[in-house]
């Protein structure tokens, strides 16, 4: 019965994979920039049903809101700096060809070492020390049942202090660069006095 | 022009306006039920923020900085970090390690249970700020005139 399940499981996340690999060629060979910010959302969207079918759902819920919905609005934003159509590339890129081709066979041999998924035998699981003691202890040590919350914000506390610093930081690179002033002001007829009278004091 | 645009979208801005509060409540109920469910700071953060970015869309961006202003956002996106971190030194300053939550209330286990809230808000603030003020700096007008939902119009 669960051996069944979980050939169900596999065979399900196999389709998505290839989903993601047919999205990901159609994202490059797309010369149509909206069309390829579109497509990288649903990359994005099917991701998270992957991480939904490996019972990974706070992972599965961040991809969702973070990248099918707000960094695809963003990319929309980026593309008005730019144009729709991507420009014919006249230049010879065989070499760029070759050299990502072997990153990504490195890449591969490195995934060769990696336990493969549901290990019982992976380093993480037979250590139970550190593994077992989240998992065992977390609701009586910080009484959250959760235990990726609790993993996150109480035993792994540092990490996530470190990058709540970097979402600040990478916000700062990004206002010191564009700015939160307005590029050009259109009247709005609908606002009130004193609603014309704050936006005129937030521009100078 | 403009009043004609209105018109046409005005289902999109009842149908804004009637979602607004769900999503909101939504984001506050992944804030403050990830102790218990899936979600958290990070998941709530971006939901929070996602109101304020349909908003834009929807109304236009000059309205959504009446709501939301760049001041408030440059305020709060510092203020939860510093809440983050003001946690590791309270704890610190209470005897404890930096970041170890178990001296924050009387017993270990309300003192994490507090730690853990008062450290999701945190970063549930800095990631809604740094969410919609990099969709303030990303759209400009040019922007809008793009996207499908627009009511401003040149006269």
């Amino acid at each position: 019965m669960f051996e069944d399940i979980a050939a169900i499981e596999h065979f399900v996340v196999m389709i998505l994979l290839t989903v993601l690999i047919v999205l990901t060629l159609g994202i490059i060979y797309l010369k149509d920039l909206l069309a390829a910010v579109i497509l990288s959302g649903l990359y994005s969207l099917v991701s998270a049903a992957i991480f939904v079918a490996m019972d990974a759902v706070d992972v599965a819920f961040t991809e969702a809101a973070v990248g099918a919905g707000i960094s695809t609005i963003i990319l929309l934003g980026a593309l008005s700096f730019t144009k729709r159509e991507q420009k014919p590339q006249k230049h010879n890129n065989l070499p760029a060809l070759i050299i990502v081709c072997m990153t990504g066979a490195l890449l591969i041999y490195g995934t060769l070492d990696m336990p493969s998924y549901g290990d019982g035998k992976s380093p993480a699981n037979s250590n139970p020390q550190l593994a077992q003691h989240y998992l065992q202890k977390s609701p009586d040590e910080t009484g959250v049942p959760n235990v990726v919350t609790s993993v996150l914000a109480s035993y792994r506390g540092y990490d996530t202090l470190g990058e709540t610093a970097v979402v600040f930081t990478a916000a700062i690179g990004v206002l010191s660069l564009l700015g939160l002033r307005r590029r050009r002001r259109q009247e709005d007829p609908n606002l009130t006095p004193r609603q014309r009278r704050r936006q005129q004091s937030e521009d100078t | 022009m403009n009043k004609q645009l209105e018109q046409r979208h005005r289902v999109v801005q009842v149908i804004t306006k009637f979602l607004t509060p769900m999503i909101l409540l939504f984001a506050f109920y992944v804030q403050f039920h990830g102790d218990f469910g899936p979600g958290g700071g990070f998941q709530a953060g971006v939901i929070f923020a996602s109101v304020f970015i349909l908003h834009g869309l929807i109304f236009g961006e000059g309205r959504t900085r009446l709501v939301v202003t760049p001041n408030i956002l440059r305020i709060s996106m510092s203020l939860g970090l510093l809440l983050y971190a003001g946690t590791g030194v309270v704890s610190l300053l209470l005897g404890g390690n930096f970041l170890d939550y178990s001296v924050l209330a009387s017993d270990a286990v309300s003192g994490q249970h507090w730690g853990i809230f008062v450290v999701e808000l945190g970063v549930g603030i800095t990631v809604a700020a740094v969410m919609i003020s990099l969709f303030y700096c990303f759209s400009s007008n040019r922007f809008l005139d793009r996207i499908p939902f627009k009511i401003q119009e040149e006269e």
